[in-house]
């Protein structure tokens, strides 16, 4: 095993190639920072990349205007820490802008807005690449998305053609005005990320971590409470112990009743979330109707 | 914990009824890689559809919907682990751009499984299947004889199938090719062992994965080291620090070593090693690393750092594999863009020898045009010279894409053997 790389050793390799393409290919990239665990994993990367010399990038963060406080903190000390420019794109400018135009209705939400402004704000500061956290794990749609994603001039990704992605050869040619996202963690799974997270004791939001808060229990998800939840009829408040397995926007941020409170707690309970920690016989799920029947005799 | 699991790449392939949607969400399920809500999900959908089990192909499939919109259907990627092994699929559907789709999905790939059924047995898309694997030089062929519940799980219907395969293999480049008879559907012999077919004795499809020897799929000898940019510091605390970024693509580079940079053929001593957690005295391949040089030369992207002793082939005319992927033929008097590990220079497609006839497996001579999904052997002339070893010896150094400066797309892949 002397020359072999285990499996977190050769994601990293092959994501700090990825991140030193972008430098290398782009005139003015960027890092699209949330504040969420897979864009802290990416910077961690992509200052990895660049030692013992600074990080080249500037964090572009697209913000909604309903933040946790503790995200931004964790946001402003971390470019702090790393010597780098933090863009802000807000939400807010571009409804004075009247390019994007507030939702409205009770699960109103500045989801769709933030690509709105994502794009002016690339336009504004000249950035032609930014890369993400996005891996391939997360959703089907993503499971096809490139490590090079190629925007047209208006920012559109065109899934029916993409370019064929060979090899470790990227091809970020562009034309004027066109740009490209790039996900240098594809291949990189939820678990991957948080051992990794674990190996190199990465620094995170406490947000991550079992805590006790006021939460509304909306349609099956749990959302933090905040001025920016628009109250709905059918919810339900309730302070319960919980840990959000993704930040960003806190109006869609679901939350999940969980009890760890450390790196190594969430990777039990994320290994436990998978079929196999509940005996693991594939033989009980032959018939479609056994679960359901389990249920009905108190099964959780 | 995580120490010694490391990663197989393996691209499956099939056409659409044969199963492979079904052997993959068997896979995910049989090995615990499905979470409960999933489980859930894909139960109620199979229930509206009035299924007897559950529709295991539901797992990965977003590709149905596409195939009714007319989607291009293109490469998926899929991810499991084991406490062994991460797996990464790269999941190719058969159909009109399966060659380019296939090409692609085995570019990354260290394994192929190939899915055959019992009852057809050997047919033109497998054949087709396992020359594309040989061709990117795929070490390991599984091949699954699938629906084997089809065929009462039959001995001698599975030795048919292997002896016809091992038949037209023999022609091909393959280092090492398994057999197993599974049951997709039913779930024999591909997590669990199948009570229905005593007779054999060999491993699960998950145990031969997870098993699978990659050490060798790197070239630990030869040293090539692409660079990709130099990393410069200048500050207080660092005066005139100067490194170069890559990631080896084959080989082993120590402290000390005498190297040479291709293609000024200058010579320097190896300085230091920087790695991902601070300086190292050796690194290899594939790692991502910077390194000093003793001298203060003249280096930069596209370079390659190598041993004098032991130097890449710098070449400016050679013949080569080619995949077309673009929708738009080869143009004989274009000047296209190669891209060759961190190096660019145009490229001249100078003529054509042959192109594959992919379902007789033959060669066709006297062709001169190119179109999507073609494979050639190719006559090329660059601008300038790419360093370059056998395919078959270092993926890496001998493979190549060429882009359409114009429209800025990739329009095919390249070996060099």
């Amino acid at each position: 095993m002397k020359y072999r790389l285990n499996h977190l050793q050769e994601l990293e390799a092959e994501a700090v190639y990825v991140i030193r393409e972008v430098f290398a290919q782009f005139q003015h990239p960027c890092i699209l920072f949330s504040g969420g665990k897979d864009s802290i994993v990416l910077t961690h990367l992509a200052a990895k990349a660049f030692a013992p010399g600074p990080m080249p990038f500037s964090l572009l963060h697209i913000d909604t205007g309903h933040n946790f406080q503790e995200t931004l903190d964790f946001r402003d000390a971390l470019a702090e820490q790393l010597q780098v420019r933090l863009v802000l794109g807000k939400v807010e400018d571009s409804i004075e802008r009247q390019t994007v135009t507030e939702e409205s209705g009770p699960n109103a939400n500045r989801n769709r807005a933030q690509s709105i402004t994502l794009l002016e704000s690339m336009e504004l500061h000249g950035f032609d690449a930014a890369m993400g956290g996005g891996r391939r794990d997360e959703e089907k749609a993503r499971a096809k998305e490139r490590f090079f994603s190629h925007r047209d001039a208006f920012g559109q990704w065109d899934p029916k053609n993409q370019g064929p992605e060979l090899w470790n050869l990227y091809n970020g040619r562009k034309n004027e005005g066109e740009h490209f996202r790039i996900f240098p963690i594809s291949n990189w799974t939820e678990l991957d990320i948080w051992e990794y997270i674990q190996q190199e004791e990465i620094k995170l939001p406490s947000l991550y971590f079992s805590h006790s808060r006021l939460c509304v229990k909306r349609n099956g998800t749990i959302l933090a409470d905040s001025p920016y939840l628009i109250p709905h009829r059918l919810d339900e408040k309730a302070i319960l112990q919980v840990r959000f397995r993704t930040i960003g926007d806190m109006t869609i941020s679901g939350a999940m009743e969980s009890s760890a409170t450390s790196v190594s707690e969430i990777i039990s309970e994320l290994k436990a979330m998978n079929i196999s920690e509940r005996g693991g016989r594939a033989d009980d799920f032959r018939s479609e109707s056994s679960m359901e029947d389990r249920k009905k005799e108190g099964y959780f | 914990m995580s120490g010694t699991k490391d990663i197989l790449r393996f691209t499956t392939a099939g056409s659409v009824d044969d199963g492979k949607s079904t052997l993959i969400g068997r896979l995910l399920l049989d090995s615990k890689n499905i979470t409960l809500d999933q489980l859930e999900h894909v139960q109620r959908i199979s229930e509206r559809k009035g299924m007897e089990g559950i529709d295991l192909s539901l797992f990965t499939d977003g590709l149905k919907d596409e195939r009714a919109q007319g989607i291009t259907i293109d490469v998926a990627y899929r991810y499991f682990q084991t406490e062994k092994r991460k797996f990464i699929i790269a999941d190719t559907p058969g159909h009109l751009q399966y060659t380019r789709n296939m090409v692609t999905g085995a570019s990354t790939a260290n394994a192929a499984v190939i899915l055959v059924d019992a009852r057809k047995g050997v047919v033109e898309q497998t054949k087709r299947h396992s020359f594309i694997a040989s061709l990117l030089h795929i070490q390991h062929l599984i091949v699954c004889v699938n629906k084997m519940d089809l065929v009462d799980f039959d001995q001698t219907c599975f030795e048919n199938i292997v002896a016809s395969f091992r038949d037209f293999a023999a022609k091909l480049d393959i280092v090492d090719v398994q057999f197993i008879p599974v049951s997709a559907l039913k779930g024999d012999q591909v997590v669990e062992r199948s009570a229905n077919m005593s007779w054999y004795q060999g491993s699960t499809l998950l145990h031969t994965l997870e098993n699978l020897s990659v050490a060798n799929d790197v070239n630990q000898i030869d040293l090539r080291f692409p660079v990709q940019h130099a990393i410069r510091v200048d500050s207080e605390n660092m005066r005139d620090y100067r490194a170069y970024a890559g990631q080896l693509s084959s080989g082993i580079i120590r402290v000390g070593d005498e190297v040479l940079v291709m293609p000024s053929a200058s010579k320097s001593v190896v300085k230091s090693i920087q790695a991902m957690n601070g300086p190292v005295t050796e690194a290899f391949a594939p790692q991502s690393i910077s390194i000093e040089l003793s001298d203060d030369l003249d280096i930069s992207r596209g370079d390659m750092i190598v041993k004098p002793m032991n130097q890449a082939e710098p070449l400016t005319q050679f013949s080569a594999i080619l995949c077309w992927m673009s929708n738009k033929p080869f143009v004989a008097a274009k000047k296209y863009l190669i891209r060759h590990t961190t190096r660019e220079a145009k490229l001249r497609i100078k003529s054509i020898q042959y192109v594959y006839d992919l379902n007789a497996l033959k060669r066709m001579e006297g062709i001169q045009e190119l179109a999507m999904n073609d494979i050639a052997r190719v006559d090329v002339h660059v601008s300038a010279p790419i360093f370059v070893d056998s395919f078959r010896r270092n993926k890496s150094t001998g493979s190549f894409i060429v882009i359409d400066e114009q429209t800025n797309e990739t329009v095919a892949a390249g070996m060099i053997f």
